[in-house]
């Protein structure tokens, strides 16, 4: 075996004697997709979430159903900073066709862990090599070929079990959660933990610093993605009606729909559902449906990715025109059209907020973590149906597909709020009703819902010009009126849209100014810049139209950055628009790769710039 | 002397005929689809059915503009072009306890909507599918739909060389399981089939060829009143009884079949001869639609029958109570399941 000379090697290394590194690295994990890693990657994850260590996962996979490269990138940090970083310590590489180049990113000093069959130039002095029999270990220990493949990535878990001190305890509670205590699985997989941890213990001479010790800074938490805390936010809400056309990163959404809702919202006495999720044929059905829905009064909402925003546009209008509450979940991914499907950008800013011709805009919400996902499940209706109009959450890929730890979630704290609507008894009083008339100020008119049962009930919905009784008109001062109206709505939406969070540091000239999964990010770039004697204020905007508070906030520094993950500054225009006579003062500060924002970058970013 | 005015007549749930009219149309003097509209008004008042327990929708177009001309007070959604099923399907899941009718045209339906079309009938949503098929586009000013005839002319399109897409064969093909084609020129068949289509629960269509009196009625069209009225040819003769009624048809015994529909209302056909086509054989209908394309033969009647399909609220399991009348303590679950669903991710 080449355990003799990987040792020498790792021997004549500075590694042995450096100081331990513990919990404080990231893990990266070289695969093939298709090939079972996901497993194996979750629970590693969950395993040190276990540990009480602060962890994220994230998965960079290819738009593919099996056979290409695929990584899982695992950051733990005692700080709780869990933000990607550009390269790992620990790289696993158990995929021929990219172990080169997994060779080469490897943190300077850091360790290489490789399945023994991988033949390259193991020629970096600064690292430390650890071959595994991955094939071998997984052959001796899983009778059935078939499974062969997909347990051999535990292999990897096990050795790195032993090489990193994670408790075998968590890692077996970690696949009791995946596989759902189930037991037969989990012995399986846990058999092949066992030995190719033991098989660690007693072939390799760890020479490395990196070590996991148990910590208490999970208590309390849990871990779940945006789009499963997105679906229950919905579900608590009150959602009685979905309509989605598959596509990624969006379709996890509807799945975790389809999972909670039968086991949540049976009908107590019929045991009929109170739901209904519908496959539509395509995006643009999707969203013709909600309206169908929203228009009689159901809570409906679908969940897209940019190409189906692109084909919802003319609905989205529609809505807004006609005045009909919708709630559409766009979980970003990276365009412009196909793009890279499976990789993350804040992309869809300008295109949701304008989605349409003519005058439109539209409700943006802005969810920043998992917590926020579930919030805005449930607040988006709302929202929806007190301003009668789509309402857009604007998650994306990082935050919608990957596992995250977050606060539990707190059971929406205020009644559902169904807005204006009009009964038969209202009509008997107030002997009829102008369906866009603004009688309360606020720019929202009173409705009724389809079905009311009072002759007086009924209007004409259309995407026409209308006046204020729902009438077809063409006439110009009807047309103004109405628009003007819709503008007073907007404005009311913006006092009624959750407000950014705010960290002002009293004295400081720079600032940042982001939103969504960027917030990880921004806070380890605000530690960085603090050690570098920088002190940057923090807004974080949950929500489009932007609220009055920021253009104080912009007021009160001479620098803003706009962190954002898209290549236009979408995000830094429309602050631009919103505070013109501050419009110098906000700094561009966006990048899009396909990939999570690093607190490196944008510490860089900004350094170049206050230095 | 007293003059007595004479009683106002009403319906069986003692509504006028006032009661399910609608706006003056604003369609040019003469289009068919405005005779299409009263034949509504006129089964919707003979029928019983309460306004305010029946939608209407349609897309974009001259026949999507007809809603505004009956039921005013049943509620209306004109959606977009080609989009009708799908804001209708959202609408009557969402309260399924509803009645429904819309109005398409032929481009509408059989070019922008085709897909949305096929989709609703594969549903089956509960919807009276009415296309009023005039095979050209008015309110842009004279250009070919997609179920104009081969060798149509037009003012200013020219000759349609492409072969028309048949929507009752498409309807058949997508699992429609009501299928008919009239002429807005026979106000009788109009009714009797939007009576019976409105007992059918799941989606049914209506084909009616509706001329369009300023683009497209010159007397060879085929979509024309001279050609209407000269080639109809009536495939069967039907009665439609409503429930709870007795069949009072002037057909001999042994003359005449039933299709008894959901609500126990009931189809009487009338066999003319050997030849009359039997609306229960799926084959037979797509043979006769086959051979009245490739004749060019105007066929007139109930095409296709089949009542066995669940509709789509019944394939969503939906209770009695619509989704929409579900109060708050029925769509927002427990606290303590939220708890028990966290308690599973730590």
């Amino acid at each position: 075996m080449t355990i003799t000379k990987v040792q020498s090697s790792a021997k004549a290394m500075p590694g042995a004697e450096r100081a331990p590194v513990v919990n404080d690295f990231s893990i990266s994990v070289a695969t093939k997709n298709g090939s079972g890693s996901q497993t194996a990657n979750t629970t590693l994850l969950r395993a040190l979430f276990k540990m009480g260590v602060p962890v994220s996962g994230k998965n960079l996979f290819p738009s593919n159903i099996q056979g290409q490269p695929t990584w899982y990138t695992i950051r733990l940090n005692h700080e709780s900073f869990i933000a990607r970083r550009p390269r790992a310590e620990i790289v696993v590489a158990l995929n021929l066709a990219t172990a080169l180049e997994d060779h080469q990113t490897v943190e300077p000093g850091g360790v290489f862990i490789y399945a023994d069959d991988i033949k390259i130039p193991l020629n970096r002095g600064d690292l430390t090599y650890y071959p595994i029999p991955v094939k071998k270990i997984a052959a001796e220990h899983e009778a059935d070929a078939k499974l062969r493949t997909y347990v051999a990535n535990m292999v990897y878990v096990g050795a790195l079990a032993h090489l990193l001190g994670i408790d075998l305890n968590d890692i077996e509670a970690a696949l009791m959660y995946h596989f759902r205590g189930k037991r037969k699985p989990v012995d399986s997989n846990m058999r092949v933990v066992r030995a190719a941890a033991e098989w660690a213990a007693a072939n390799l001479t760890k020479t490395d610093p990196y070590r996991v010790e148990k910590l208490d800074k999970t208590n309390g938490l849990m871990m779940i993605d945006g789009n499963t805390a997105a679906a229950l936010g919905a579900i608590y809400g009150g959602v009685t009606f979905a309509a989605w056309y598959p596509i990624t990163p969006a379709t996890s959404l509807a799945d975790a729909l389809n999972e909670y809702l039968p086991q949540l919202r049976l009908d107590p006495e019929t045991r009929t559902p109170t739901y209904s999720v519908i496959q539509a044929e395509d995006e643009l059905a999707a969203l013709g449906m909600v309206l169908g829905a929203g228009w009689t009064g159901a809570r409906a909402m679908t969940s897209t990715s940019g190409p189906g925003i692109s084909l919802m546009t003319e609905f989205v209008d529609l809505g807004y025109y006609a005045e009909i509450p919708a709630v559409i979940w766009d979980i970003q991914r990276l365009g412009p059209s196909t793009g890279l499907p499976t990789r993350v950008s804040q992309g869809d800013i300008i295109a949701a907020y304008w989605a349409g011709h003519g005058d439109s805009k539209h409700v943006c919400l802005l969810p920043g973590s998992v917590y926020e996902c579930f919030e805005f499940g449930w607040r988006a209706f709302d929202l929806a149906e007190r301003l009668q109009t789509p309402v857009f959450v604007l998650s994306d890929l990082d935050l919608g597909m990957n596992q995250w730890m977050s606060q539990p979630f707190d059971y929406p704290d205020q009644p559902m709020d169904r807005g204006k609507v009009l009964t038969a008894e209202d009509l008997d009083r107030l002997g009829g009703f102008q369906r866009y008339k603004d009688v309360d100020g606020d720019g929202i008119g009173w409705r009724t819902l389809p079905g009311a049962e009072h002759p007086l009930a009924a209007y004409f919905t259309r995407g026409t010009g209308h006046n204020e009784r729902a009438s077809y008109s063409e006439r110009p001062d009807d047309w103004v009126r109405n628009m003007e109206r819709l503008g007073r709505k907007f404005e009311s939406a913006r006092k009624l849209v959750p407000a950014p969070v705010e960290d002002r540091v009293p004295g400081a000239d720079a600032a940042i100014i982001s939103f969504g999964s960027a917030d990880p990010a921004v806070e380890e770039t605000r530690a960085r810049l603090a050690r570098q004697g920088i002190k940057a204020s923090y807004l974080r905007l949950r929500a489009l139209p932007l609220a009055d508070s920021v253009k104080d906030f912009v007021a009160a520094h001479q620098r803003v950055y706009v962190v954002e993950l898209n290549t236009d500054a979408q995000m830094l225009q429309f602050l631009r628009l919103h505070v013109p006579e501050h419009a110098a003062r906000l700094i561009a500060c966006n990048h899009s790769d396909g990939l999570p924002l690093t607190a490196r970058w944008i510490t860089d970013a900004i350094l170049e710039k206050e230095g | 002397m007293a003059t007595a005015s004479a009683p106002v007549k009403t319906n069986i749930i003692g509504l006028t005929k006032a009661d399910y009219r609608g706006l003056e149309s604003t369609l040019c003097n003469g289009c068919g689809h405005d005779s299409i509209s009263a034949r509504i008004i006129d089964a919707c008042y003979d029928l019983g059915i309460r306004p305010e327990g029946l939608l209407k929708f349609s897309g974009i177009g001259c026949s999507s503009k007809s809603p505004a001309y009956f039921l005013s007070r049943s509620f209306a959604f004109n959606a977009l072009h080609g989009r009708m099923p799908s804001v209708a399907t959202g609408a009557l899941v969402a309260n399924h306890r509803l009645l429904s009718v819309g109005v398409s045209g032929d481009g509408d339906t059989g070019s922008i909507g085709i897909g949305q079309f096929k989709h609703l009938l594969r549903r089956n949503l509960r919807m009276v599918y009415i296309v009023e098929n005039n095979g050209v586009y008015g309110l842009t000013k004279g250009q070919f739909s997609a179920t104009a005839d081969v060798g149509q002319e037009l003012k200013y399109a020219g000759r349609n060389e492409l072969l028309p897409i048949d929507l009752c064969l498409e309807a058949i093909a997508s699992g429609c399981g009501f299928v008919a084609r009239s002429f807005a020129g026979d106000p009788k068949q109009v009714t009797t089939l939007l009576k019976a289509a409105l007992s059918h629960r799941g989606t049914a269509l209506l084909d009616i060829i509706s001329p369009c009196v300023t683009f497209n009625n010159k007397d060879d069209s085929t979509k024309s009143y001279a050609w209407g009225k000269a080639h109809d040819e009536r495939i069967n003769d039907f009665t439609y009884i409503p429930p709870q009624e007795e069949i009072t048809v002037d057909y001999a015994p042994g003359e005449s079949r039933e299709v008894v529909l959901h609500d126990d209302s009931k189809i009487v056909l009338k066999k003319l001869d050997e030849k009359a086509h039997d609306p229960t054989d799926r084959m037979a209908a797509i043979r006769l639609l086959e051979e009245a394309r490739d004749r060019q033969l105007f066929i007139t009647g109930l095409i296709y029958v089949d009542t066995s399909r669940p509709n789509l609220a019944e394939h969503e399991r939906l209770g009695d109570t619509p989704l929409t009348r579900l109060p708050e303590a029925k769509i927002r679950p427990p606290k303590e399941t939220l708890l028990k669903i966290m308690g599973d991710m730590f």
